[in-house]
Parts: structure tokens; C-alpha cells; sequence
């Protein structure tokens, strides 16, 4: 099960998930995601990924598609938090290489 | 030929709901082997991919069965094989690339090369309209014993 919460302070949106990140839960969380960044007309989209027990390589669509959608509205992104195994999926397809990794709190 | 020491296999549905039972029933399977948190994610992760590429891919249109099988070998190796019977891969090499998918917004076509780097073999041999069958081989680390 994925758990999507939110947080906005001063024109940040955080975005929190908590759970499995997998194909089965990656269309919700693109969904859920995409609303709040409607609802929240903010200059900076965090998604904080530090209560992640697992994600597989939907993770990676899912912050592709953030990355995308926050390029084309010219907000900035960056990735919070990836515990080890996320962080090991995320560096097996170089995306470290090419937007902001942040660690956690 | 490494001596066999133990095997199992899982026959579920093509639902995305058993990606998760699938990747949580082989990491329950290869904990005899004490594997380290980081070899444990990349098996758990890797059945994940795969399961996932037979419901998406292979089970496209249709549904049916997917078999995951485990077998463990002297010497901590554990083979692991994911089998469909849907549409089968037309072009291997090119469903390899990375980047690569026929799937839609929540695919990112990294997952065999997510397999590729988290095992130490992997095989894929699928036959259009008939199936596919991916094999993974995986050497687990030594542990110290009882310290």
C-alpha cells in the first residue's frame, strides 16, 4: 500500500509518500501527485520518498513525469529522503546524474 | 553442477495487486540464505520487474497465470524464474534497451536494465503468442558466521 500526504509552506509543496512505490500503485501516485500541484500553485515541488519501504523502476516514471511536469510549469523539483533501496534503483538508471537528489531531515 | 538445496514456486494471477505478494513471498523464501538488506531490496525489487512486465507486457490484453520459481543452489546462488503465458516479446533485444517501453505514463522502460544490474545473469527466452520465460542468476555475498 502507497500513502500520499502533503505539506505547503511558503510556495514549497512536499510531497510525502509512505509504503510501496510499485506498477500497481505508480498511476494513483502520478494522479494524487499531479491534483496537488494544481491545488497548490507553488515554485518548488519536494517529493519526500524518506517513508519508502520499497519501490521498483515505477518510481522511476513517477519522478520522470514530476520532473517533467515541473520543468514545463517552471517550478523547481528535487527527490528528499530515498532510504537505500529506492536510492539504488534510482542510480542503476542515472538519475542522480540529472536532477536534485536532497537526503533527508 | 552446483548441488540443489532447496526450491519453491508461486502460481498467481496476472493482477498488479500480487506484484507486491510475489516480490515479499521470494524475499520470505531466500531469507534462509541471510541475505544482506541490500541483496534482499535487489532480489525483492528485480521479481517485482519482472512480475510487472508479464502483467503489463505480456498479459496486455488478456489475463492469465504467472509462475515464479525459486531454486537455491550450494555456494548461496539462487536462480529465479519468472514465466508467463501471454503475447511474448517479438524483438528481445530491442524490448532490452534502455528507455524503452511499449507501455504507457507509469512505465519507464528501466526495468530490465534494473534485472540486468541487480543480478549477475539474466535470460530471456519468449516465443510471440506463446510466452515468456526470464531467468535470473544471483550469488549472495559470504557472511561471517555467529559473531
Amino acid at each position: 500500500m502507497l500513502h500520499i500526504t502533503q505539506a505547503e509552506r511558503d510556495g514549497v509543496l512536499t510531497v510525502s509518500l509512505t509504503g510501496e512505490l510499485d506498477h500497481h500503485a505508480a498511476r494513483a501516485a502520478i494522479e494524487q501527485a499531479e491534483d496537488l500541484l494544481v491545488l497548490y500553485p507553488s515554485q518548488q515541488l519536494i517529493l519526500d520518498l524518506s517513508g519508502l519501504t520499497f519501490m521498483d523502476s515505477s518510481g522511476l516514471a513517477v519522478v520522470l513525469h514530476l520532473h517533467r511536469t515541473c520543468a514545463r510549469s517552471r517550478r523547481d523539483f528535487a527527490v528528499r529522503g530515498a532510504p537505500p533501496q529506492p536510492m539504488r534503483v534510482f542510480e542503476a538508471a542515472g538519475l542522480p546524474q540529472v536532477m536534485i537528489f536532497e537526503k533527508g531531515e | 553442477m552446483r548441488a540443489l538445496v532447496n526450491k519453491m514456486s508461486l502460481k498467481f494471477e496476472s493482477r498488479s495487486v500480487n506484484e507486491g505478494f510475489a516480490r515479499q513471498a521470494v524475499g520470505a523464501f531466500v531469507a534462509q540464505l541471510d541475505p544482506t538488506m541490500e541483496e534482499l531490496g535487489d532480489i525483492k525489487t528485480v521479481v517485482s520487474e519482472a512480475v510487472t512486465n508479464a502483467i503489463v507486457h505480456g498479459y496486455a490484453d488478456k489475463s492469465g497465470f504467472i509462475t515464479v520459481s525459486v531454486r537455491l543452489f550450494e555456494g548461496r546462488m539462487l536462480e529465479l524464474k519468472v514465466k508467463d503465458a501471454g503475447c511474448g516479446i517479438e524483438n528481445i533485444a530491442q524490448a532490452r534497451q534502455p528507455m524503452f517501453t511499449t507501455g504507457n505514463d507509469e512505465r519507464s522502460g528501466m526495468g530490465f536494465t534494473i534485472m540486468e544490474s541487480f543480478t549477475d545473469r539474466l535470460h530471456v527466452r519468449s516465443t510471440p503468442g506463446k510466452g515468456t520465460l526470464v531467468t535470473m542468476v544471483k550469488t549472495l555475498r559470504e557472511r561471517a558466521r555467529d559473531q
